[in-house]
């Protein structure tokens, strides 16, 4: 099962000693650091916005623009902003007051979770740029989603689908998924509620955030399902769906198990597959408690008067899918090895979950961390109001190896790492090779003096001679990989060569 | 509305209909004993700033989307 998939982090920025410094402005520094250290260029132009309507609404209407919160107004090219497209087809760049490392188009799970784990690399060089005394940082970054204060910043997935699947369907399957999802894949967090007034420890970092069940906004009064319809692709074919419920991930497996289920889940939705109703009563309020309840015992009360447990639901999600796979493909855990990882591992967590969710420890990152704070907790007998519970916490996500915690914890052979650190080193200069993003990536590596601007489905050229721009649109998202322009490419020593196949063949 | 009500554990135990999980290949060691946990406190504790007080309290980030 292959679908057209990508995640995008904010991740959180600090200057150590100075907790007056302006996070844009240290976000800039991050961004532009890098892009001045590969070469490339940022700024005004740098994105090419003429396709973007981040108002436009899935269920049928656009958003007036003086109705919008000024921070939905994602698609003004503010110059002190940096911006810039990566030649492993990544966008990083200043979103509101973080740097944002929005992944390359892929098409696994597995794909998905090495360039994530290559947008941990590129901050982590970016931040070693404004570093050059480790001892005496000037800027910190973390992959984490709140400060426990009341602010969150987001992770979100973005799943292309086919634009006939009623939006309504997506919502009534999708609600109850999203619901308990978290307890494969939540990086868990100290503190309970928005501003952490009550202390303890939850599975999800971004569940208290969420305030209603479907719209539109991402910055506030934020919704279990986001109606955001930019499908950045051939409108009338595909929507993207855009999901912002997710915790950044640093366990390979559960970042893994986070896309890969619910891509499955999506197909099953797609082709009305989904055997049984099981909208839940108050999908808001449920969020909230299974994310406060570790123990995994908390029961979900469904609008049919069922109640179940998170993991009672999602065996169901599970077993559907498993139906769906094997009467499409004849086996159970599907036809490919990509799929079949995933239903493996599915079923493998969740039966231990069952068992005793503290044997996850090596997979989940709400586990592994709270593993590690009861061994604290433990040892020096620790109450959860303890600073230094909430410290770890945060240095959990530290982006610098000798700051982190989850590495310290990697490193030590406590997790299981399913991407080798080659696979992600590669995966920071390099795009994956069956999307447009290889089309992207590669013109950014070959032609980048060439390369006005870029988004997610156009590239912009300047042709040495030619007074006027080339624009070449890029609404196909399987369109523009290796095997489709890796030839063309190799034989156009520039830019004009380029265009001028590309044009003339219609491609 | 969810409730705190204490449920048993899962009804897959020993569910004939579902198979054992196979232990995926590349996954040498499927849990973390204790002993690996505690081993790597001391690490840790040199890995955590020393004054966590002040550095949770600094710790202030802008809402994102």
């Amino acid at each position: 099962m292959r679908r057209v998939m990508g995640v995008e982090t904010e991740y959180g920025v600090s200057a150590p000693g100075d907790p007056t410094a302006n996070p844009m402005v240290l976000s800039g520094q991050v961004v532009t650091a890098y892009a001045r250290a590969k070469g490339l260029h940022t700024g005004r132009g740098a994105w090419d916005y003429a396709y973007e309507q981040p108002l436009r609404d899935a269920r049928g209407w656009e958003l007036g623009r003086s109705f919008a919160d000024p921070s939905q107004l994602t698609d003004i090219d503010d110059p002190t902003m940096a911006n810039v497209v990566l030649t492993n087809g990544a966008r990083f760049y200043v979103d509101h007051a973080h740097p944002e490392y929005s992944g390359p188009e892929v098409t696994t799970p597995r794909a998905v979770v090495t360039w994530d784990r290559a947008g941990d690399l590129i901050m982590q060089e970016a931040a070693e740029l404004l570093n050059p005394d480790p001892a005496r940082p000037t800027v910190a970054l973390y992959k984490n989603n709140t400060d426990g204060k009341g602010a969150s910043y987001g992770t979100h997935e973005n799943y292309l689908m086919r634009r006939q699947t009623p939006f309504g369907d997506i919502v009534r399957h999708l609600m109850p998924f999203f619901v308990v999802r978290q307890l494969i894949c939540g990086a868990g967090r100290v503190g309970i509620g928005q501003d952490s007034r009550v202390s303890g420890f939850q599975i999800s970092q971004r569940s208290d955030f969420f305030e209603t069940e479907v719209g539109l906004e991402t910055t506030l009064k934020r919704p279990i399902i986001n109606t955001r319809d930019e499908p950045h692709a051939t409108a009338d074919s595909y929507r993207r769906l855009h999901v912002i419920i997710g915790d950044a991930n640093q366990c390979d497996v559960a970042g893994l198990l986070k896309v890969g289920t619910t891509s499955l889940v999506l197909a099953l939705i797609e082709d009305r597959a989904m055997p049984a109703d099981v909208t839940v009563a108050n999908p808001v309020s449920t969020l909230h408690a299974i994310s406060h309840d570790p123990t995994l015992r908390t029961l979900v009360q469904l609008r049919d008067g069922r109640r179940l447990t998170a993991l009672e639901l999602l065996w169901t999600y599970h077993d559907a899918c498993a139906a769906y796979l094997s009467e499409r493909t004849g086996d159970a855990a599907g036809a490919d090895a990509d799929t079949r990882e995933v239903m493996t591992r599915w079923a493998d967590v969740l039966t231990r979950l069952g068992h005793d969710p503290m044997s996850c420890a090596r997979e989940i990152d709400w586990v592994a961390k709270l593993r590690l704070l009861q061994a604290y907790r433990d040892r020096d007998s620790l109450a959860w109001t303890e600073p230094r519970l909430a410290a770890l916490d945060i240095q959990w996500s530290d982006i610098r190896p000798s700051k982190s915690v989850f590495r310290t914890l990697r490193s030590a052979g406590q997790v299981t790492e399913l991407i080798p650190i080659e696979a992600a080193r590669a995966a920071v200069a390099t795009p994956p090779e069956d999307t447009r993003a290889w089309f992207r990536g590669e013109c950014l590596r070959r032609y980048a003096a060439n390369v006005v601007s870029a988004s997610w489905d156009s590239l912009i050229f300047e042709v040495p001679g030619q007074s006027a721009l080339q624009r070449i649109p890029m609404l196909e998202p399987l369109r523009g990989t290796r095997g489709h322009l890796g030839p063309l490419l190799e034989r156009s020593p520039d830019v004009g060569t380029l265009l001028r196949e590309l044009l003339g063949s219609g491609d | 509305m969810a409730s705190q009500e204490q449920s048993r554990p899962q009804r897959r135990e020993g569910d004939p209909d579902t198979p054992a999980p196979v232990t995926p290949p590349g996954a040498a060691q499927t849990t973390v004993s204790d002993a690996d946990i505690d081993s790597v406190l001391d690490e840790i504790d040199d890995v955590l700033e020393i004054n966590a007080e002040e550095f949770v309290r600094s710790f202030v980030q802008k809402g994102g989307q």
